[in-house]
């Protein structure tokens, strides 16, 4: 009985003491990685350009169907929603402001962030985890090609470019789909809802947005490398680090946007 | 002086082909649990050493800490005179383009086609223009044997193709020592004694020191100037293939017979095994 306590225990003090090293282990690779950014010219590694595009074109190009896809629809239920809320107050034509401030503030960087760690970030946990099983990590070390400067860089630097422009093509999406309900519902133009939204929100709210989703970029990819570099055993290993790392990356981006949106409403 | 002319009377070739790889009181750990118990060891230039030994014996763990990939607990590994652990992370990219790997399932990289891999070292470790490249590759692909597969993902390939393409990689760079996990495991008996052919005109045409990691004694026999035998972490014994052959050391003896190891367990030790709890 006791031994099951302790043995909890230990568990938990594991389980625990994992999460730190992980915890290092991304900002030990973060750090790394713009080491190689900086210096790598000039010690003959430099970070690839051919591949940070082919980065780009999987983790941006891509992704556009499913985002635009994604992006209307929500953009459809915050009006659905907004209106619906708004009428008990007699008050829907005030649904622009809602709207517009959780599209660019919130919705756009997290709905953008959450489809690109399903895509993207799973992604790269599973070719990781593969390249680690089948020796290829191996392989570059002992060729003298640095991993992380191969692979992890590129994909940091593809997901810190690519990450915010989805994201900003996701609030453009989600604000039409919004305003394609409001002016069925509430017979608003066109005109003039952009003309509201444009009194409503700020240059500011939508680079807050921006930000906001290059720092969900690096977590998405971190928490993918960290998962897929911690792969054991074969296939199925492979298999429940990706799981791992969905989640996790996910569970991390709305954390994080809540601190966030904790600290930028305070002042 | 005198104690390097007595070397010298002793054993001349030792001098004419001094060591490039030399192993000094190797200890290595995974967590708790040492793996190999203070070995020494050393490979001469233009030698074709094979390491051998049972399942679990170490093999592995031995090449991995002659390639870095695994940092030993204590004791040195100098490879081309320079200690492998101990020197800056620049010294040692320099020191690996200077030695090829051939991985015991290739490595090969997916995303890339066969020509790709092999010219991978060059792209990332020379200067050299895309067509000198595609020659120097196309040229290593000729000496294994694959010509014309340049344009074919590593997922199309054969069991024996995937060997080939990776030994083509491993001496793109033209390097002074190779290392081979398991080249011919695997492989039908035709296709595994075509490897070992090509490891030996390898060394023939090139000049290279070979380590080859086997547990095929035919193929040993065959590539092998000295085999290392690996027992439990420990060398029973480093000769060549006659001195191997004729030792009378019983455990080697077993393993040249593929007789299965009878663990020699006293009935208590035996009782408690079985009788271990799991929780
Ligand atoms: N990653 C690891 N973690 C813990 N122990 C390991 C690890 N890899 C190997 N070992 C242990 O080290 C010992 C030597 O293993 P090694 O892989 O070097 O053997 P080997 O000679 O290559 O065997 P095989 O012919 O089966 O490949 C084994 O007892 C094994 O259990
Ligand atoms: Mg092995």
């Amino acid at each position: 009985m006791a031994s099951r306590v302790s043995d909890h225990l230990e568990r938990l003090g594991r389980a625990s003491a994992d999460a730190v090293a992980e915890f290092g282990l991304g900002a030990v690779l973060f750090g790394q990685s713009l080491f190689w950014m900086i210096l790598g010219r000039r010690r003959a590694q430099p970070v690839r350009l051919e591949a940070t595009f082919a980065r780009c074109m999987e983790v941006g190009i891509q992704a556009i169907p499913i985002v635009t896809m994604m992006s209307i629809t929500i953009g459809m239920m915050l009006a659905i929603q907004g209106i619906y809320t708004l009428r008990v107050f007699g008050a829907e034509d005030q649904v622009v402001i809602g709207v517009g401030f959780s599209v660019v503030r919130e919705f756009g960087p997290l709905i953008t962030g959450i489809l690109v760690a399903g895509r993207t970030g799973s992604s790269l946990a599973a070719r990781i985890g593969t390249m680690r099983i089948n020796q290829e990590l191996d392989a570059l070390q002992v060729m003298g090609i640095n991993p992380v400067r191969f692979i992890v860089a590129p994909a940091l630097i593809a997901m810190a470019i690519m990450v915010p422009v989805l994201t900003f093509w996701s609030d453009i999406v989600m604000l039409a789909g919004a305003g394609w309900y409001i002016s069925v519902d509430l017979g608003m133009s066109w005109g003039a809802y952009i003309d509201r939204l444009r009194e409503i929100v700020k240059v500011e709210d939508v680079t807050h947005g921006l930000w906001k989703s290059v720092l969900f970029s690096a977590l998405i990819t971190l928490v993918g490398v960290i998962n897929g570099a911690l792969v054991q055993g074969g296939a199925e290993g492979v298999g429940k680090m990706t799981t791992r790392s969905v989640v996790l990356a996910i569970s991390a981006i709305i954390v994080t946007d809540m601190i966030f949106a904790f600290i930028t409403t305070r002042s | 002086m005198t104690a390097e002319a007595a070397v010298v009377r002793a054993e001349p070739e030792l001098v004419a082909n001094p060591p490039v790889i030399e192993v000094v009181d190797l200890i290595t750990h995974y967590g708790p649990r040492e793996i190999l118990h203070k070995i020494s060891l050393s490979v001469r230039q233009g030698e074709i050493m094979v390491i051998m030994g049972g399942s679990g014996s170490g093999k592995s763990t031995l090449l991995n800490s002659l390639l870095g990939l695994i940092r030993p607990t204590s004791g040195q590994i100098r490879i081309l005179g320079q200690d492998l652990n101990a020197i800056p992370d620049v010294e040692r990219t320099r020191l690996r383009q200077k030695t090829g790997v051939a991985f015991q399932g290739g490595a090969l990289f997916s995303s890339l086609n066969v020509l790709e891999n092999i010219m991978l070292p060059l792209r990332e470790h020379t200067r050299l223009d895309q067509h000198t490249m595609r020659i120097m590759a196309r040229l290593k692909m000729q000496v294994v044997n694959l010509a014309g597969f340049e344009a074919l993902m590593p997922s199309e390939l054969s069991g024996g193709m995937i060997k080939r393409a990776a030994l083509a990689r491993a001496i793109v760079m033209d390097p002074r020592i190779l290392f081979c996990d398991e080249p011919s495991a695997g492989l039908d008996p035709v296709v595994s004694s075509a490897i070992d052919d090509l490891i030996l005109s390898l060394r023939e045409a090139m000049g290279m020191s070979i380590v080859v990691v086997t547990h095929e004694l035919e193929s040993a026999f065959k590539i092998a100037d000295r085999i290392c035998v690996l027992d439990k972490g420990n060398i029973l014994i480093v000769g060549t293939v006659d001195e191997v052959k004729n030792s009378p050391n019983q455990r080697i003896q077993n393993l040249l017979n593929r007789r299965t190891e009878e663990e020699t367990l006293d009935p208590d030790e035996y009782l408690r095994r079985l009788t271990a709890a799991n929780d």
